[in-house]
């Protein structure tokens, strides 16, 4: 495993502003509110397992820190750029944004090597021999080096979400939103995914995690964030939150999950 | 009688109509006439090569030009009517229905006689020319429909993979919209390839110069300088050669292309 090195100006911005700060946070779908006021942030650094029950919200406030939903009400900010401002260059951010999707969304047309080099040479406007070698470092990392001319139709789910792990880090992002990486994994794949998952958080990097693994919240989590009902109900060190709940919403999840 | 017994007389008795039916045919048919008027060589080595070299040729190129500007103005109008552009989607909704309600005879009518004598207006390459407008006009709007189908089929995940990677639309439609569509559209759009290839005999009423006939053009002038069907059996057999191997073709490809779904 190769380390990944950190550049010198995610540091120089830590100081500056959180990784994330979501402020007064709405998100209505019609009627229905899925967001009712959420203040969020993530630091430099920091791994947050934000858990709750389907339909809390926790999704829609994963996608709402790049803006996949538009929030209704609130301000997100992303290295203390305000990314709801229409002036903001919304690509250019998304490219520091690295996001692992529930259903993984590989290209499906394009082989493993073409679908972690696309967006290096769209977005980053990266040279080919450059985005390439950046791809076979980051295929090497997930531990699938030898998959680089497979189309991800012959790769088993697991292997699946390891390369889109690995396309998400080939942009080099300053943080990782992972949207339920592993649920949509027969029981056996899990455990690599996550392997993964606690080498990135052992290097340093950023990360937002919305999961139902809580063996890994506990394990990797330096905070876990219970919402239920559109709201953060708490939030804290994951031994004092999954350990030692205070509110009763968080204990009836956690008794029903544990 | 039993069971199995009355099924093998059914059966025999059906056979049997059938072997009548074939053998008073045969019987029955002026086999002389049909030779002589449908299946004579002298005529039909009369109209080679100029069937193929002429004739077939232009089919295939008519087909060619009419099913890139079908694709091209198809795409486009399809890309409007999925914009978030009111005035584009009135627009491209509007041509679509009402191109798909016109018989593409009255449309090819309009290009090569009315717009004509009414602006004293040549379509480039002649009544041919227009046409093959004509036609461009009409299969892009079928081929409208079925590229939008196309890109309302793929994936919703696979839009905001690309965008969450900071692609831009432009790029994101280009390298990862449109090949996943185009691949899920391959086997209507191949339909609309073949319907397009026949659709070319329809240019036939736009009235053509000696060396831009096509196929049906071609072998009715034929059939009516020689008062003999044969090069009508000749051009049906050519316009098989022309269709038959294409969609064969495309069955290929689209076992080739499962590979990357």
């Amino acid at each position: 495993m190769i380390p990944v090195a950190h550049p010198a100006s995610a540091a120089a911005r830590s100081t500056a502003a959180p990784a994330i700060e979501v402020r007064a946070l709405c998100k209505n779908f019609g009627t229905n509110e899925v967001l009712k006021g959420i203040d969020f942030h993530v630091d430099h650094g920091e791994v947050v397992c934000v858990i709750g029950p389907s339909g809390s919200g926790k999704s829609t406030l994963l996608r709402c820190v790049n803006r996949l939903e538009e929030p209704t009400t609130g301000t997100v900010m992303v290295e203390g750029v305000d990314i709801t401002d229409s002036e903001t260059d919304l690509d250019a951010v998304r490219t520091r944004i690295g996001m692992v999707f529930q259903q993984f969304n590989l290209f499906p047309h394009l082989s493993v090597l073409k679908n972690l080099t696309l967006a290096q040479q769209r977005a980053k406007k990266r040279g080919k021999a450059e985005a390439i070698e950046v791809a076979h470092r980051n295929l090497a990392k997930v531990g699938l080096a030898e998959k680089a001319d497979a189309f991800p139709a012959q790769l088993s789910g697991g292997q699946q979400q390891r390369v889109a792990i690995a396309r998400a880090l080939s942009m080099d992002p300053d943080m990782m939103l992972f949207d339920e990486p592993t649920s949509a994994l027969d029981p056996e794949l899990v455990g690599d995914v996550l392997e993964v998952m606690k080498q990135l958080a052992r290097e340093g990097m950023t990360m937002m995690v919305v999961t139902h693994e809580m063996g890994f919240a506990r394990e990797v989590g330096d905070r876990v964030v219970f919402m239920d009902g559109g709201v953060v109900v708490e939030q804290g060190k994951p031994e004092d939150v999954l350990g030692n709940p205070q509110h009763e919403r968080t204990k009836l999840f956690l008794s029903k999950v544990l | 009688m039993k069971r199995s017994t009355r099924r093998r007389l059914t059966q025999g008795v059906l056979y049997a109509v059938f072997a009548a039916v074939v053998v008073f045919v045969l019987l029955a048919a002026d086999w002389a006439t049909i030779r002589a008027y449908f299946f004579n060589l002298d005529v039909a080595m009369g109209v080679f090569p100029e069937i193929v070299t002429i004739a077939a040729k232009n089919t295939v190129v008519y087909t060619a030009i009419a099913f890139v500007g079908g694709l091209l103005l198809g795409l486009l109008l399809a890309l409007m009517k999925l914009s978030p552009v009111l005035p584009y989607r009135w627009f491209a909704t509007g041509y679509i229905e009402l191109f798909r309600g016109l018989p593409a005879l009255l449309v090819i009518f309009g290009f090569a006689y009315a717009i004509p004598i009414a602006f004293q207006w040549r379509a480039p390459g002649g009544n041919a020319g227009a046409g093959l407008i004509a036609l461009i006009i009409v299969s892009s709007a079928y081929i409208a429909e079925t590229i939008r189908a196309g890109i309302e089929a793929v994936p919703k995940g696979q839009v905001e993979a690309a965008r969450s990677l900071g692609m831009n639309g432009p790029w994101t439609m280009l390298t990862v919209i449109l090949p996943q569509a185009f691949r899920i559209i391959t086997p209507p759009l191949t339909n609309e390839l073949v319907i397009l290839i026949k659709d070319t005999s329809l240019l036939f009423i736009a009235g053509m110069a000696i060396g831009d006939r096509e196929l049906t053009t071609f072998s009715r002038d034929a059939l009516t300088s020689q008062a003999n069907a044969t090069p009508l059996v000749v051009a049906a057999l050519l316009y098989l050669v022309i269709t038959l191997p294409l969609t064969q073709l495309v069955a290929k490809l689209e076992r080739h292309n499962k590979r990357g779904r």
